[in-house]
């Protein structure tokens, strides 16, 4: 009772200074962007457009209450698009409820999740599906509704999660660049007859050990990576079947592995993938090293490299089945916080390379800018990014955060 | 032969530093004030401030850099640290967790609200720069006795307090420092300057520390700290403020839930 007063005590004193631990807290933040694209070649199919522009924001509400122990965030976001119908959007990233206790954690709601390690492939992360139409890196998340148990022991940190409704991965529409018109996401498929009500549940255990991060997971419910199958009727374009999203129930069990050996950062993951198909095996790895205060400045220079593998090799499921990816990361540290950075990945076995160059700074307190070049080198007709082979683009995304 | 002419070598020695044959060596003098300084600070339990960076380069603009950091004292380990970042707006969110140790690796990890991830950080980037300011990732980290290897050099006074000088040597060949000399005063063991050296020994950087205020009647806590750059003209003004002792942080506010979860 007494710990409980001076607890109190203490709140209402701090409630006017600090803004995180206080009973009854509310907070709003978040970004607005507008975006231009613009595509240095023609298009590969007529309904798309050379240049687009948009606008997208994300704003956060976040209420606390009961000394912090309960908290209830919610994130939306929409984008409208000049011309892509799809990319015109509008989601929930986060609506959930959080519940701290002694050990452990409660989450329930709409939440994103990220799990892995590495940096140009997220193979492990599998609780969020794949928001495809924000950018054609896979790093915007749909959000998912789902029930998060947390239980935090001196051996590691384990997740429960159960996920009742699946969400389905978004495709640039007809207009949409880069996309494929002749994929048709109004069409789904499923294995399971639950359909999108099926029950996803998985399990993770994460734990530090000195200089080692390890984490092992297990998933079990509708995957999240499509295949796409040609619909049996539908044809628009001559010749060309439409194809279409068709969901498998897997089971993947995920490895990660990060090991921070004397100034160079290892990086492991791979997965085993069941399903009724194909069953198979992924990696991506490699490492990361960073020079510090280069050339007696601020600046910081880090290399990455990583490989790719799958075992369906080229004519399954994945684009980087034997891929090989090269990066840069130069932060100068300045004021505006500029950074530059460029990743290559190149396919051992379709010699096809993409390149992407990141450009941004800060301007004022508020202000952020963004360059990005994206660049597809393919030859190869068998290469699934062949398809892509006309869309490198410049893009400038201009943020206002408050 | 050799053996007779080496002890008369020592006797000779000793005799002539007789007047230095009970007082401690340079070493143990700059260990000892050192390790004092570090022994009267230690029983804070937890702490919870508010920092602010003024950044300013070598034409006059400056930023401001805001954060919150909560940290907690271990037994017979390092601290532990958290620090939530709230300016700019485009890192507001971001969250960084700390594990000092004295004589492993620290851990680190970086939260990045965006992409709701957790990044393990290289503990090697000690030299590199913390936010774009003068302070590196070593300046910020607990003090710890195991860190370094010492030597007093002499008294002198520095504002008007007469102050022990005291010269420090990083034990991890991955500082960016060679040395550093810490001013300390003699009367309240408070650290009120620090020139630090670059691997190649010149002087790099000089930090002060100023408004010094008492809290819980023995815990002495410098309000303001400039760094000022001598090799690149920048400077960093770090201001303290709010600063709350033993408000009952316990382990569960420092680790990877608590890291995801800080706002």
């Amino acid at each position: 009772m007494k710990k409980l007063i001076t607890l109190s005590a203490a709140s209402c004193l701090v409630a006017g200074f600090f803004n995180s631990v206080t009973a009854n807290e509310f907070e709003v933040r978040g970004n607005i962007e507008f975006q231009a694209r613009y595509f240095t070649e023609d298009p590969l199919f007529s309904t798309q457009e050379d240049s687009y522009l948009s606008v997208a924001a994300a704003p956060e509400f976040f209420w606390s209450w009961n000394d912090g122990k309960d908290s209830l965030e919610f994130v939306p976001s929409a984008r409208v698009d000049q011309h892509d119908d799809e990319r015109t959007h509008m989601d929930i990233r986060e609506l959930g409820w959080i519940h701290v206790g002694d050990s452990w954690e409660s989450r329930i709601g709409v939440r994103r999740v990220f799990w892995g390690v590495t940096e140009f492939q997220h193979l492990v992360d599998i609780i969020n599906q794949s928001d495809s139409v924000e950018d054609v890196d896979n790093e915007d998340k749909l959000g998912q509704p789902m029930v998060n148990l947390s239980l935090v022991q001196d051996w590691g940190i384990v997740d429960l999660f159960l996920m009742p409704y699946f969400r389905e991965r978004t495709f640039a529409g007809a207009e949409g660049r880069p996309g494929l018109p002749f994929i048709n996401s109004d069409y789904v498929v499923y294995e399971s007859n639950d359909e999108q009500n099926h029950n996803d549940w998985a399990i993770r255990w994460a734990q530090s050990i000195g200089d080692y991060e390890i984490a092992l997971s297990w998933f079990d419910g509708t995957g999240r990576e499509p295949i796409l199958i040609p619909h049996p009727e539908l044809i628009t374009i001559p010749e060309q079947p439409v194809l279409v999203p068709y969901y498998q129930q897997i089971s993947q069990l995920g490895f990660e592995l990060q090991a921070n050996i004397e100034d160079i950062l290892w990086k492991l993951e791979v997965i085993h993938n069941e399903n009724n198909l194909e069953n198979y095996w992924a990696m991506q790895g490699g490492f990361e090293y960073s020079f510090y205060g280069i050339n007696d400045s601020n600046a910081d220079l880090g290399w990455l490299v990583e490989y790719g593998y799958d075992d369906r090799g080229e004519n399954g499921g994945s684009n980087f089945q034997n891929d090989l990816f090269l990066g840069a990361r130069l932060a100068l540290n300045d004021v505006d916080s500029t950074e530059l950075l460029a990743g290559l990945s190149y396919d051992l076995d379709y010699e096809s390379t993409s390149l992407l160059v990141e450009a941004s700074r800060r301007f004022g307190n508020n202000f952020k800018l963004s360059l990005d070049v994206r660049m597809f080198e393919v030859d190869d007709v068998a290469d699934s990014m062949y398809l892509f082979r006309n869309d490198d683009h410049i893009q400038l995304t201009a943020q206002y955060y408050y | 032969m050799k053996p007779l002419k080496l002890g008369l070598l020592l006797l000779a020695t000793s005799v002539s530093f007789s007047t230095y044959a009970y007082a401690e060596s340079a070493e143990e003098k700059g260990l000892r004030i050192s390790t004092e300084a570090k022994q009267k600070d230690l029983g804070w339990n937890d702490s919870q401030a508010e920092m602010e960076m003024l950044l300013k380069n070598q034409h006059g603009e400056t930023s401001v850099r805001q954060m919150r950091i909560k940290s907690m004292e271990q037994e017979n380990d390092g601290d532990k640290s958290l620090t939530i970042f709230d300016s700019p707006h485009d890192v507001k969110g971001t969250a960084f967790l700390s594990f000092s140790h004295p004589t492993s690796n620290d851990e680190q990890w970086l939260y990045l609200p965006a992409l709701k991830r957790v990044k393990r950080i290289s503990s090697r980037n000690k030299s590199g720069s913390f936010m774009g300011s003068e302070f590196s990732f070593e300046d910020l980290t607990s003090f710890e006795i195991e860190k370094y290897d010492y030597k007093y050099i002499k008294d002198e006074e520095f504002n008007n307090l007469d102050c022990y000088v005291v010269e420090q040597y990083p034990r991890d060949k991955y500082s960016g420092y060679k040395r550093r000399i810490v001013w300390i005063d003699k009367a309240e063991l408070r650290t009120q300057k620090t020139d630090f050296y670059d691997r190649k020994d010149s002087l790099l950087k000089t930090l002060t520390f100023s408004d010094y205020k008492k809290y819980l009647d023995k815990f002495w806590r410098a309000s303001k700290l400039e760094m000022i750059n001598h090799q690149s003209g920048k400077s960093t003004l770090l201001t303290w403020k709010n600063y709350r002792f033993q408000e009952g942080l316990d382990e569960a506010d420092f680790n990877k839930n608590a890291l995801k979860r800080a706002r």
